[in-house]
């Protein structure tokens, strides 16, 4: 079944042309990768599936429902998530409210409720700590939920951003660069968590990567961008020692 | 995460206050001229814990929350002058409801307007928007024109003491509530989102947060409080007039709350009784003068001193310092 798919997507800023006639098709379940060299157009492409940025030609489908030209809130609330490369924690916030805030929808009791403190409130917000503290042991973060997320290190804020895009229930997951500026213990369990997570929570997980044993050892496929044209596309380890490939990573 | 029942606690406190002053006030321990200014300390602590609200804890400076509190002022004050058919307490209680609608409607609606500007622009954009509000209350008809509106039947009514125990009554009684609710606000999932379009209003819409409806809402919000304390400025001083809400309130109010520390209440509080009440206290004590200056001096010194306070100090410096900056550069 597929999960997302892209038909012809790009966008331009002014004269340049940042993804150009994108195609992708991602199944249910799978963990795809997305690479490229740097300013190859990958966060754009992100960018564009989550609505940051409408896109000037083509469309994107999820589950065969249009979605192109949506707005962020729409698109989260049709089932994508994402994180950010640059990390965008609610970093005044403890680590637990930031995934509480994941959780926002989870919960119906209307503000008046939440006002008057009325039963459903409690009932709701017991339910949302409940499963808070799951997603954060998921991610070994349930010792630091107090803390104030600026103060989690590098490596742990990116596992709460994963976290807290989880929380939204979304059915296609969204990681760019996610073990950027990890070391190679972390990347290594980063990886165990993100298979982990794909097996746990039936999810559909398109990723961002520039670590190549990261990609090889969890993408089955992966899609090679260079200045926002597709390069090559196919089974990770085809791809990866596609000669084309591997020009376009050491520049010739 | 707290029990219902432990977050009531600071209520049971607050009852227990209410009861040390009410006694204090009786027993004429507190000198009449503060007993006068109770009321005023509870208005202007729903007003900075309202203003808080948006600045401290949606990320957003208003320069214009005078505006809400005169809106509050006029149409409570209107109803309690001309609405005499009905007894005093529930015309209070009609005055409270019509101010909130009222302010709550007119502070979505402004909201809505300019809910494209952060930062500077929309600061400037409230600040002429409580100018605004000051010269349309002039012409309509009933509110006094630029002389005001006279006459208001005040809450205080009676013999000293128990006019001013009938006045701190009903206000603190509406500033507990006032609080009760902002609080309670930022504690559901509502204020979550509040605080998430602070830090990062992208990152909030992604996780599916309606960010241009969460500012509307919390600034309306804001607005009804305000509204509400107006109707105790009102009720409390029998006229109101154009000139009570220029934007040196508003820049009042917002010293408060950065002095107390934004996204902190109980900071808003302590703040606002110290400087509504400091000018007085200073005034009485002008033969202790030296000596207050010494005592501070030497705290001062001995708080200096002391490596926890320090790191308190720079914390609180550096959180106001990145506050300050975020705000300025309207938190993209
Ligand atoms: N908002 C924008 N305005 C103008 N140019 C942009 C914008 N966003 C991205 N770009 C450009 O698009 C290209 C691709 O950027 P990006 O997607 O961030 O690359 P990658 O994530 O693959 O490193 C870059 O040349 C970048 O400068
Ligand atoms: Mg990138």
């Amino acid at each position: 079944m597929v999960m997302l798919e892209t038909k012809n997507l790009g966008i331009s800023f002014g004269g340049l042309r940042a993804v150009d006639e994108f195609n992708l098709t991602v199944n249910k379940g799978q963990l795809y990768g997305l690479i490229g060299p740097n300013g190859a157009g990958k966060t754009t492409v992100f960018n564009l599936l989550t609505g940051v940025y409408a896109p000037t030609s083509g469309g994107f489908f999820l589950e065969g429902q249009s979605l192109a030209g949506k707005s962020p809130l729409e698109i989260n609330r049709s089932g994508i998530a994402r994180t950010f490369q640059n990390i965008r924690l609610f970093k005044d916030m403890s680590v637990i409210d930031n995934v509480k805030v994941g959780l926002h929808n989870a919960a119906r009791y209307s503000l008046f409720e939440g006002l008057l403190m009325l039963p459903r409130y409690a009932a709701e917000e017991a339910a949302l700590e409940k499963r808070a503290r799951e997603l954060l042991r998921v991610f070994d973060l349930d010792g630091e939920r107090e803390y104030l997320a600026s103060n989690l290190p590098y490596g742990k804020q990116r596992k709460l951003e994963i976290a807290r895009a989880l929380a939204t229930s979304p059915k296609l997951l969204l990681l760019d660069e996610p073990a950027a500026g990890m070391n190679p213990n972390e990347t290594a369990e980063l990886m165990e968590t993100i298979r982990f997570v794909r097996d746990e929570f039936d999810m559909t997980i398109l990723l961002i990567e520039h670590d190549m044993k990261l990609v090889s050892g969890i993408c089955e496929q992966v899609t090679v961008l260079n200045f926002g044209t597709t390069l090559a596309q196919g089974e990770t380890s085809a791809v990866l020692s596609d000669p084309k490939v591997v020009r376009a990573y050491l520049g010739e | 995460m707290k029990t219902r029942l432990q977050r009531l606690l600071p209520l049971v406190w607050a009852i227990a206050l209410f009861g040390v002053i009410l006694l204090l006030m009786v027993t004429k321990v507190l000198p009449r001229s503060y007993q006068q200014m109770l009321p005023t300390i509870c208005t202007y602590i729903i007003m900075a814990v309202s203003l808080n609200l948006v600045v401290g804890f949606l990320g957003d400076l208003s320069l214009g929350h005078a505006a809400f509190y005169a809106i509050g002022a006029y149409v409570g004050g209107m109803i309690l002058r001309y609405m005499t058919a009905i007894p005093f307490g529930l015309r209070m209680i009609v005055a409270i409801v019509a101010a909130a609608v009222v302010a709550f409607g007119v502070g979505a609606a402004f909201l809505y307007l300019v809910r494209k500007l952060r930062g500077d622009y929309l600061a400037i954009v409230t600040l002429a928007f409580g100018e605004f509000v000051r010269s349309i209350v002039k012409i309509i008809p009933g509110t006094g024109g630029s002389a005001g509106l006279t006459d208001i039947p005040t809450i205080a009514a009676g013999a000293f003491p128990a006019k001013y125990i009938k006045a701190f009554s009903w206000s603190y009684l509406v500033m507990i509530l006032c609080i009760f609710f902002i609080v309670n606000l930022i504690r559901s999932r509502h204020g979550r989102a509040i605080m998430a379009v602070r830090d990062n209003a992208i990152a909030a819409a992604s996780v599916g947060i309606n960010v241009s409806r969460c500012r509307i809402v919390t600034f309306a919000i804001a607005a009804l409080f305000a509204g509400i304390a107006g109707v105790l400025y009102a009720a409390n001083t029998a006229a109101v007039n154009p000139a009570d809400f220029d934007y040196n309130v508003s820049i009042e109010v917002l010293v408060m709350v950065v002095l107390g520390g934004m996204g902190n209440i109980g900071g808003s509080i302590i703040a606002t009784i110290i400087l509504v009440a400091l000018p007085k206290i200073l005034l009485d004590a002008a033969q202790y003068r030296l000596l207050i200056y010494a005592v501070a001096l030497i705290a001062m010194m001995m708080l200096n001193a002391n490596p926890r306070f320090v790191s308190f100090k720079r914390r609180v410096g550096e959180k106001l310092g990145a506050k300050f900056k975020s705000l300025r550069k309207g938190r993209a």
